[in-house]
């Protein structure tokens, strides 16, 4: 035992080296994440006297169509926003890969420039080219013959606005990613199948989607995570009103609530259940792509 | 085998066209009048209201003091960030001492945690703190990062013992070993932790919109998205702003573009 309080001490130093990033950790993540919980069974304004209300805030919450909307705008938003965009930031990944592909790296940044422009920016610079009745979009919409349309004033269409926009910021950080998966996939392998007459479309499906899975499954949780974390487009969106029809999100939700109308305890308890979402999804994600192991 | 290449370089031009367009469309609405935009057909070439609208930007908003508090937020917290991170790290990658693997996982699995499921709590403790309005509740509790230090770990795993052996025997302190051995080698590990707080920083919107309560301590993003609610009507401005506001990043973003991409392909090797 003395041996071992020697070694500690004798690491002294080392453990104040690591020290600042346990001192934050235990403020600022541990403490909030036991005061949350027992936030999230109290009703409190911030100011006055914490009534402990049992579970009072989570039946509000499963009662509360809002809520319910929240969610299925979130998941909406998700499956529309990341499923054609990581289909394509695979294709596109395979197809910079390719030996037969010139100015590799001119692609690479290329691809990858929108995602260093702040989401905050993108928002503003999309809502200008999605106008209800005139801008960009629905002029080329007309001009192939098809009808304008009020992109805001429905669900849908603000979905899509918003999904564009994150489809538009992550495209090239996900192929990026996918390209260094891509790139340890040894030559050989792709030289044999071209010996063996393999057309582009065989290579892909045989070749590069078995070899990425863990690569995929990690963009796949971080786009999920990602997705029901969806704040700031909804928001700078509508600006200081309500939010669109069907843009509203949990984060949002919970945002409203904590912060606009100081029911933090509330508040507390959707975090719960959103945190609960997410770990569920990882978890799913994680079974479903494992289980295509065997 | 030429008809193949022609296709494949065509495909990704169109993607290309798809991922500047928006950035291009920035700058035309930047430089014509609002009623441009909503013309039909819209305009698609520069025009020569720049200026105004950038004296409208002026008037309606101080930018460059929005500027200037985020470029300051953004030094303070990258250079704290790289000073924590790398000294962690660094101890985590050579260093052996009672439970050093034990902590090393502890923080490995609070990098599972989503940031915003402690948005309230903290907020209450920032308040209780009388941080509220203040930039140390923008700089300090992300002064040491989980994923800055495991990236800094996995660089300093390459650093030779024989080097901190050697250094220890000319009578370095621990201290010593990291200021003068490691962090020199460390400098490329660095460089990219640098850019992405530093991008981080600058882009941050949700938590300096609950911390910040002085408009003239707002940042780039708070002030943009300010210009916005205000003044939806005069699109033009707001573009003009946007564009400002976004421009020093990508032009830094265009001089590290190579470094930058082949830290972001490392990390995803990495994890």
């Amino acid at each position: 035992m003395g041996g071992l309080f020697k070694e500690i001490y004798k690491s002294r130093a080392l453990y104040l080296f690591i020290s600042p990033f346990y001192i934050l950790f235990l403020v600022f993540s541990v403490f909030p994440i036991f005061f949350s919980m027992y936030l999230s069974v109290h009703k409190w304004d911030g100011i006055g006297e914490m009534t402990s209300v049992g579970l009072n805030n989570f039946m509000y919450m499963f009662k509360d169509p809002v809520f319910w909307q929240a969610l299925v705008n979130n998941v909406a938003i998700w499956l529309l926003a990341n499923a054609p965009m990581l289909v394509c930031a695979l294709v596109i990944a395979f197809i910079i890969n390719l030996s037969i592909v010139r100015f590799k790296g001119f692609f690479r940044i290329a691809f990858f420039l929108p995602n260093i422009t702040a989401m905050v920016a993108v928002v503003i610079i999309f809502q200008s080219m999605f106008g209800n009745e005139y801008g960009l979009v629905n002029y080329v919409l007309e001009s192939i013959g098809l009808d304008r349309i009020a992109w805001l004033n429905t669900s849908t269409g603000s979905r899509v606005v918003i999904a564009a926009m994150i489809a538009w910021r992550y495209l090239g950080y996900n192929a990026i990613i996918y390209l260094s998966g891509l790139q340890r996939i040894p030559k050989d392998l792709y030289e044999a199948a071209e010996l063996d007459g393999a057309t582009l479309a065989q290579t892909f499906a045989k070749i590069t989607i078995p070899m990425l899975r863990p690569i995929i499954l990690f963009t796949v949780m971080m786009s999920t995570i990602g997705g029901f974390q969806i704040f700031t487009e909804p928001q700078v969106l509508a600006g200081n009103k309500m939010p669109y029809p069907g843009t509203e999100t949990i984060v949002l939700y919970m945002f409203r609530e904590g912060f606009v109308y100081q029911n933090y305890g509330y508040a507390a308890a959707v975090s719960w259940v959103l945190f609960i979402i997410i770990g569920l999804i990882s978890v799913l994600n994680w079974k479903v792509f494992n289980k295509s192991d065997d | 085998m030429t008809g193949k290449k022609i296709f494949v370089h065509t495909f990704l031009l169109i993607g290309v066209i798809f991922s500047i367009f928006p950035f291009y469309w920035l700058v035309v609405m930047s430089t014509n009048e609002t009623s441009a935009i909503f013309s039909f057909p819209p305009r698609l070439t520069f025009g020569s209201y720049f200026l105004t609208n950038y004296n409208n930007v002026m008037e309606n908003i101080n930018f460059y003091r929005a500027l200037l508090n985020t470029v300051m937020i953004a030094v303070v917290s990258t250079t704290l960030q790289l000073f924590f991170n790398s000294l962690t790290g660094f101890t985590f990658s050579k260093f052996k001492f009672p439970g050093s693997k034990a902590l090393f996982y502890i923080m490995m699995a609070t990098m599972m945690i989503p940031g915003q499921m402690l948005l309230v709590p903290q907020f209450i403790i920032i308040k209780e703190l009388d941080w509220l309005g203040s930039y140390k509740a923008l700089i300090i509790p992300g002064m040491a990062t989980a994923f800055g230090i495991f990236w800094i770990r996995q660089y300093a795993l390459a650093i030779h013992d024989e080097l901190l052996e050697a250094a220890t025997i000319d009578g370095s302190s621990k201290f010593g070993l990291y200021w003068r051995v490691a962090l020199p080698i460390l400098r490329p590990a660095l460089a990219f932790l640098g850019i992405t707080t530093f991008m981080g920083v600058w882009e941050d919107y949700l938590w300096p919109l609950i911390v910040l309560t002085d408009t003239s301590k707002f940042t780039l993003m708070l002030t943009l998205q300010q210009l916005k609610s205000v003044h939806t009507g005069d699109y033009a401005m707001v573009m003009t702003g946007t564009l400002l506001a976004t421009l020093p990043l990508i032009l830094f973003f265009l001089v590290v573009s190579r470094q930058f991409i082949a830290g972001i392909m490392d990390g995803a090797v990495k994890s």
